[in-house]
């Protein structure tokens, strides 16, 4: 197939104009707006983290004031957890395909949808007006009693602003979770749902019970701050450990509404480039539920040294070791589904590649900070910084952008330069495992997080760490390039360039406006490669 | 301490050596999965790769078996690192019951060390070598946090309460203080050296003070805020006798009991009516603004360096009361 023709009617090109974007009900329309605003605080964050790399480079806090940089790594965790991972998979890739794998016109409620992105750019705006007019320096954090009593930036204004964000998430939890239960498809049973959809699920469970606790802390803060009422401050009776149990109470479980998405993409990419269903699908799909469920009580691991009781530090390690469990038989179900596969190395799958070696060393480290006897020396050091962004980035920015290389053919109905999808997923390894592995040494060596300014013998292993940020900048930068070059000149994908199985690819791509021409009826398990003639593009 | 560029830190405590063999043994677990998946990973790819696209896998849906052997082994696993790691944190917050004690505030942004001798020290600790040392400390402001690396110990500053940690150091050295809670514009700057003396050079030290002991300075404040008055040492006052009571279990008005350790007696002198010693009415008023974190510290060490009363007497101290109610 050599053609650049695309399908005539799409839901692209059906209707034109701002108009009919901004008052689209069209899930994939909506998908494709929350990408424009992802995309937009990514690079914000990126920005923000450049600037904390480029002050590390030398011991002295030479380059900015403490006060900016303080704000710098703020607005960077800030930007990256709330606008960016939180959203990345279910906001634009769940939008984009959710209807799709289970053989729906739209989700539940398409109305709610378009709602819940302008909460979520309402929310947006909130928080980059509160960077704009002098930034926030609480730490992502935000604890208690600084962000109350001490900090003289726009605390109020961006907790506004990750307040309203909040309710973005929760609408979208309950619109997927709607949508799941109600719109699929004739035949498509429960055990016969993509993975992903399953992953999505779980998030969805997460989003709808734990975003409000965030809702409501970032409330209470706001009394505090504002009125005065002792809920936090000790001066006022109120108890600052108190504010650390909340936040996490959220926050924690916030990261599996980050890594649990990409998780479901991963097995979507690894199945189809390997032609083989999912090893233990069963075993894939519950595992997603019990990291939803397990994660919720695991949330005290974040104070171990925050003069909580020795016994409950003792439970909240056991049940932090617990939850290690279902991520581990993930992975060894993804391992095994690549035996006697037919392994077609495509930039998707060299993406699933790059997200095994990364969240392996993630969760993994993940181990060490459960470890009691390991956390009191390694908490808020550098080792944490490190575990953190591989979770995060190595596996939670990794799986998305397999799924971002994975859909683009569906999305835009064009193929890119897979070469260049190839390189860039090398280079994102290379550049971040240069960046974030030193930080593990510094770490144990005993470097705290949040340093303006060090001891000199830490600069080696940070100047490492910021060179290593060059090369991942290029790395997330290449396929900004190809993308855009793809949507012009790409060759045409037709309906399934991957010979993926799926409803998704049955499709046209772009996709119908009403996704597919009749009722799609499903009559087979997910990933049935075996009985297929596999065509690609 | 230091060579130019160290990959390792200092072993300076007598845990430290725990830890970081805790710490190899978890490397060693967690290396030992990451690079077997690797390994698995890379054969199939390489073994099992098709150009063309177009082939299809082998039909294998799972395998029950090997499903509950990838469970259950690292779960037991997971046990046996949790075990270990749970047994080296204790030997880390449980300290022994000899310590030398020192207090320590933090505000924004500088450590203030007060031995009981009466020296006090700024962003600078001197301990002596191969005696376990315990810091009772609290902030005066927002969250901070005492970061040793080479004693591999840290525990949070909060307002409003006291933490402790403690140590043993076994080497003669500086060594790096860290402030591991972010607390704002000079959060790095909020940091210091530990030095780690022998025996004889750190009483050398101390008695370089200028500074009155601080139980002295703790009966004195004792006179002044009229605590005397209703704590009397025979138990006939309006409130319970303090001698002996440091380290005693006390029980409460509402039924239950607690040790009466540091944070208790500063709980007791700031907030009086939260726990109350049962027997007696709550008329004690809040000594909240009357008297500082370091007047407070006083308080304690002049209590703790009340006598018990003689065994002739009661043993428990706090279970003589006076007959009220």
């Amino acid at each position: 197939m050599t053609t650049t023709a695309l399908p005539r009617r799409t839901y692209l090109n059906h209707e034109f104009g701002v108009k009919s974007w901004l008052l689209t009900k069209d899930h994939k329309r909506i998908g494709l707006m929350y990408l424009v605003f992802v995309t937009l605080a990514f690079m914000l964050g990126g920005l923000f983290a450049a600037a904390v790399r480029a002050e590390l480079t030398t011991p002295a806090g030479d380059l900015w004031s403490s006060d900016t940089y303080n704000k710098l790594f703020t607005m960077h965790g800030i930007m990256m957890v709330f606008f960016v991972l939180i959203p990345a998979v279910p906001a634009i890739l769940g939008n984009f395909v959710l209807p799709l794998m289970i053989g729906a016109k739209d989700v539940a409620f398409p109305k709610i949808n378009l709602i819940s992105w302008y909460v979520f750019v309402i929310g947006f705006v909130f928080t980059v007006s509160a960077m704009v007019f002098g930034g926030v320096d609480t730490g992502w954090t935000f604890y208690v009693p600084y962000s109350t009593q001490a900090s003289n930036t726009n605390v109020m204004m961006t907790g506004i602003g990750v307040f309203i964000a909040g309710f973005s998430s929760i609408l979208t939890g309950v619109n997927f979770m709607v949508t799941i239960h109600r719109m699929r498809a004739p035949g498509m049973t429960w055990f016969r749902l993509p993975l992903l959809v399953w992953a999505l699920y779980a998030t969805s469970l997460i989003q709808v019970l734990g975003t409000p606790v965030i809702a409501i802390t970032v409330f209470m803060l706001a009394l505090e701050r504002g009125l005065g009422f002792g809920i936090f401050d000790p001066t006022l009776g109120g108890d600052p450990v108190l504010f650390q149990h909340l936040f996490w109470f959220y926050s924690h479980p916030a990261v599996y509404i980050m890594i649990l998405p990409p998780m479901g993409v991963i097995s979507e990419v690894i199945a189809c480039f390997s032609r083989k269903s999912i090893f233990g699908y069963s075993f894939v799909a519950f595992s997603s539920l019990a990291i939803a469920v397990f994660g919720f009580v695991v949330w005290a691991h974040h104070l171990f040294v925050a003069g909580i009781s020795p016994y409950s530090a003792m439970v909240f390690s056991f049940l932090s070791f617990a939850v290690a469990i279902p991520s581990a038989v993930k992975t060894f179900n993804w391992t095994a589904t690549m035996y006697k596969g037919a392994i077609w190395w495509k930039s998707p799958m060299f993406y699933v590649f790059g997200f095994m070696g990364l969240f392996l060393v993630g969760g993994l480290t993940g181990l060490f900070l459960a470890s009691l006897g390991l956390d009191v020396h390694l908490h808020d050091t550098y080792f944490v910084v490190a575990h953190f962004h591989y979770i995060m980035v190595g596996g939670a920015i990794m799986g998305f952008f397999a799924g971002l290389h994975y859909y683009w053919p569906k999305i835009t109905g064009r193929m890119f330069n897979d070469t260049l999808g190839k390189t860039s997923a090398v280079l994102i390894f290379v550049g971040f495992n240069l960046t974030f592995f030193p930080q593990f040494i510094l770490g144990y060596l005993g470097m705290p997080r949040r340093y303006h300014a060090y001891p000199p013998e830490f600069q080696v292993f940070n100047v490492l760490s910021s060179a290593g940020a060059t090369v991942l900048a290029v790395g997330y930068a290449l396929p900004v390039l190809y993308f855009t070059y793809s949507i012009f000149k790409g060759q045409a994908a037709g309906n399934n360039p991957w010979g993926a199985t799926g409803l998704e690819w049955t499709t046209q791509s772009p996709p119908l406006p009403e996704n597919f021409p009749d009722q799609p009826v499903v009559t087979e398990e997910a990933y049935d490669y075996s009985k297929r003639e596999i065509k690609v593009a | 301490m230091l060579s130019s560029i160290p990959i390792f830190p200092a072993q300076a405590s007598t845990f430290a050596a725990d830890v970081d063999k805790l710490y190899f043994l978890v490397l060693g677990v967690t290396s030992f999965f990451a690079i077997a998946v690797v390994i698995f990973v890379a054969i199939f790819a390489i073994k099992y790769q098709d150009h063309s696209g177009t082939q299809v896998g082998a039909p294998i849906h799972g395998s029950i078996p090997l499903e509950l052997a990838w469970s259950f082994i690292p779960f037991v696993i997971s046990i046996g690192i949790f075990a270990y790691a749970t047994v080296v944190y204790f030997e880390i917050v449980r300290p022994p019951a000899e310590t030398l004690q020192i207090y320590s505030t933090g505000k924004r942004w500088m450590w203030r060390f007060q031995h009981i001798n009466g020296r006090a020290e700024i962003n600078e600790l001197h301990v002596p070598k191969g005696r376990p040392v315990k810091i009772t400390f609290t902030s005066e402001d927002v969250l901070h946090d005492i970061y040793i690396p080479a004693f591999r110990v840290k525990a949070d500053a909060i307002p409003g309460r006291y933490s402790e940690i403690w140590f043993e150091p076994s080497q003669i050295g500086d060594f790096h203080l860290f402030c591991a809670e972010y607390c704002g514009t000079k959060h790095s700057g909020m940091i210091g050296r530990v030095v780690v003396m022998e025996p004889r050079d750190y009483q050398a030290w101390l008695s370089g003070s200028d500074g009155q002991p601080l139980a002295a300075r703790g009966q004195q404040l004792f006179q002044q805020l009229a605590c005397v008055t209703c704590h009397l040492n025979d138990g006939t006052g309006r409130g319970p006798s303090l001698a002996g009571v440091y380290g005693s279990k006390v029980e409460l008005a509402n039924g239950s009991g607690v040790v009466a350790d540091e944070g208790y007696i500063r709980e007791s002198i700031l907030t009086p009516q939260m726990k109350l010693v049962s027997g007696f009415q709550p008329v004690m008023p809040t000594f909240q603004g009357l008297v500082n974190e370091e007047g407070v510290m006083s308080l304690i060490e002049y209590i703790k360096s009340l006598p018990a009363p003689a065994p002739a007497q009661t043993t428990t101290a706090p279970a003589a009361r006076p007959a009220q109610r």
